[in-house]
C-alpha cells in the first residue's frame, strides 16, 4: 500500500519536473542501458537536482539509483520524509560536522556494498553563486579510493538554477537537460587534489557553450 | 448530426487518408533504400510522419471536442513554445517574477479572454498592458545588466508565443454572415493550408529545389521549393473553399496571403535560432525539432489572416 503510493508519488513528480522542464537526456559517454553500478556526480543547483538524472534514468536503473542527500533538509516534515525516503530512496546523510568524521563515506560505501548505484553532488551544498561550479569537497575522491572498481559518471544539469533560482517558490518552466559524460576512475597514484580538479574539469567540460552548440540550422 | 460537423469529420478522414499514403510511402522508401536505417533523410521523413499522425491526432480531439478543446489544445501549445522561447532569452535571477507572470498569469489570461470573447481586451492584453508592466516587474528587480535586451526579448516572446498563436482559437469568436457554426473548419483550413505549404515546400525543394532562397537563414529553403509548395498548397487551399466562407477567387488569394507568410515566419523564426545558436527550438517532436518549428509558420500567418477575415467578413 505504501509501497504503491511511494511509486505513484514517485510519476508525479517526474511527470511535473517533465511538464515544466521537458528534460532531454544527452548520453555523450554512457551507454544509458549499459546495466553497471556508477556513482552519477553532477552540478548542484536546487533540490530538485537529482530528480531531473533519476527521471531520464531507464526504469531498471532508477530502482537501483539512490540519491544522496543531506538529513536536515529531508529528514524535517512528514512529506519531505516520505519522498525522501520512500519515494527515491534517498541516502540520507549528516552534513558536515554533525556526525563522526567518516561515517557519511561509510554509508556511501555501504550502499555501493549493497549493488547500489549513487547520485551525488561533491560540491556539498546548492551553488548559489554565479560560479558555474564550487570547488569539490572531499567525498568523491574517499569513494573513487574506497571503490576504484566502480565507474564515476560527471553529470551536467543545464538551465535548472534558471527554473528556480536562489530563494525561488514557484518554478518557471524552461527546458532542461542532463548531459551524461565518460565514466572516469582514480588513476593509481593519484592524489586527492590532482582527481578532485580532474572529476571537476571533466564536469565543466559537459557544459554546453552558447558558441559550441552552433550549428547549421534546418 | 450538423452540416458542420459532418464536414469536420470529412476533413479529418480525408486528412487521414493522406497520412495512410504518406506513411505507406515512408515505408517503401524505408524498405527500399534504407532497410537498416542508414539513410538519416529517410529516417527523418518516418519520424515525421509519425509525428504527424499524432498531431493530427491531437487536433481532430481538440476540433471533435469544441470550442473547449481548440482553446485548451492552443494553450498548451503557447505553453511548450513560450518554454522554448524564453530558455534561449537572456531572462535570468532577476527576471524570475516576471516569467512567473508571463507563464501563469499573462498566458491564461489571454487564453481566458478567447473563451470569452472579450475582443477589445485580447487585441491589446499583450501589445500594451503587458508591455508597459511587464518590463515594471522586472526593474523591480534592479537588476540593469542586459535590461533592455531582456525585456523585449520577454515581450518578443509573449507576442510570438502567446498573443500570436491565441490568434487560431480566436478565429472561432468572428461572427460570419452564412457560415454559424462553421467557424472550427475556418481553422482546420488555416492549419491545413499553412502546414502543408509547409510540407510541400519541403518535397518540391527535395525534388527540384536548385536556387537557395536564404542560404544564411536556412540551407533547406529553395526558390522552386517556396514557388511549388505556395503555389500547390494554394490550390489545395482553393479547393477547399467549402470549408471557408469564402469563394473559390477569396479562397485563393487568402491561400496565398497565408502560405507567404508562413515562409516568412519560417525565416525569422530560423534568424533567431541562428542568433542564438541552436539547430532547432527543442527535441519534444520528434524528426520536426521543437513546438515552435512546427509552429512557425501558424504562428506568423494567423494575425493577419484572422483581422483580414474580421475586416472584410466578419459582422461586429
Amino acid at each position: 500500500m505504501r509501497k504503491g503510493l511511494a511509486r505513484i508519488c514517485g510519476r508525479i513528480i517526474t511527470f511535473f519536473a517533465r511538464a515544466v522542464t521537458a528534460v532531454q537526456p544527452v548520453w555523450q559517454g554512457v551507454d544509458p542501458d549499459q546495466n553497471r553500478q556508477r556513482i552519477y556526480f553532477a552540478n548542484h543547483a536546487s533540490h530538485g537536482d537529482f530528480i531531473l538524472i533519476w527521471a531520464v534514468l531507464p526504469p531498471r536503473a532508477q530502482r537501483e539509483t539512490r540519491p544522496v542527500a543531506g538529513t536536515d533538509y529531508w529528514q524535517s516534515g512528514r512529506l519531505r520524509r516520505f519522498i525522501g525516503s520512500e519515494v527515491f530512496d534517498a541516502l540520507l546523510i549528516a552534513r558536515k560536522g554533525d556526525g563522526p568524521p567518516g561515517a557519511a563515506i561509510g554509508q556511501m560505501v555501504g550502499a555501493l556494498d549493497e549493488g547500489a548505484s549513487l547520485i551525488l553532488f561533491p560540491e556539498g551544498t546548492r551553488n548559489q553563486t554565479d560560479a558555474a561550479l564550487l570547488p569539490f569537497r572531499g567525498g568523491l575522491y574517499h569513494l573513487a579510493w574506497a571503490r576504484p572498481q566502480v565507474d564515476l559518471v560527471p553529470v551536467w544539469i543545464e538551465n535548472l538554477n534558471r527554473v528556480l533560482p536562489k530563494g525561488a517558490v514557484i518554478p518557471v518552466p524552461l527546458m532542461c537537460k542532463t548531459i551524461f559524460g565518460e565514466a572516469l576512475r582514480l588513476a593509481p597514484d593519484e592524489d586527492k587534489d590532482t582527481f578532485l580538479a580532474r572529476s571537476r574539469a571533466a564536469l565543466l567540460a559537459l557544459r554546453p557553450g552558447r558558441d559550441d552548440k552552433a550549428e547549421v540550422a534546418a | 448530426m450538423s452540416a458542420a460537423h459532418e464536414d469536420l469529420l470529412t476533413v479529418i478522414l480525408g486528412i487521414g487518408g493522406v497520412l495512410v499514403f504518406a506513411s505507406a510511402v515512408g515505408w517503401l522508401l524505408a524498405r527500399l533504400y534504407s532497410p537498416e536505417g542508414e539513410s538519416a533523410a529517410i529516417e527523418n521523413l518516418n519520424d515525421r510522419i509519425r509525428a504527424w499522425w499524432l498531431m493530427v491526432l491531437a487536433l481532430a480531439l481538440a476540433f471533435l471536442g469544441g470550442r473547449a478543446g481548440v482553446i485548451v489544445l492552443f494553450a498548451i501549445c503557447a505553453f511548450a513554445a513560450l518554454r522554448e522561447f524564453m530558455t534561449l532569452t537572456n531572462a535570468g535571477r532577476a527576471d524570475h517574477r516576471s516569467l512567473i507572470a508571463a507563464f501563469f498569469i499573462v498566458l491564461p489570461v489571454q487564453f481566458y479572454l478567447v473563451w470569452i470573447g472579450w475582443y477589445g481586451l485580447f487585441a491589446i492584453f499583450i501589445p500594451v498592458w503587458v508591455f508597459l508592466l511587464l518590463p515594471i516587474v522586472s526593474v523591480l528587480a534592479g537588476e540593469t545588466r542586459n535590461y533592455l535586451v531582456r525585456i523585449a526579448e520577454m515581450q518578443w516572446a509573449l507576442m510570438i508565443c502567446v498573443f500570436c498563436v491565441s490568434h487560431v482559437p480566436a478565429l472561432l469568436e468572428l461572427r460570419i454572415p452564412g457560415y454559424d457554426g462553421r467557424n472550427v473548419l475556418l481553422i482546420a483550413w488555416l492549419v491545413i493550408v499553412v502546414q502543408l505549404s509547409d510540407v510541400l515546400q519541403y518535397v518540391w525543394g527535395k525534388l527540384i529545389g536548385r536556387r537557395k532562397l536564404a542560404p544564411r537563414l536556412s540551407p533547406s529553403k529553395t526558390v522552386e521549393g517556396l514557388a511549388g509548395g505556395a503555389l500547390s498548397a494554394s490550390l489545395i487551399g482553393t479547393a477547399l473553399w467549402w470549408m471557408t466562407p469564402f469563394r473559390p477567387l477569396e479562397a485563393w488569394g487568402m491561400s496565398l496571403m497565408i502560405t507567404a507568410l508562413g515562409c516568412a515566419g519560417g525565416l525569422v523564426m530560423s534568424a533567431i535560432k541562428r542568433d542564438k545558436g541552436v539547430k532547432d527550438w527543442g527535441h519534444t517532436i520528434a524528426g520536426h525539432g521543437g513546438f515552435i518549428d512546427r509552429l512557425d509558420s501558424v504562428v506568423f500567418a494567423a494575425p493577419i489572416f484572422f483581422h483580414v477575415t474580421r475586416y472584410f467578413w466578419n459582422i461586429g
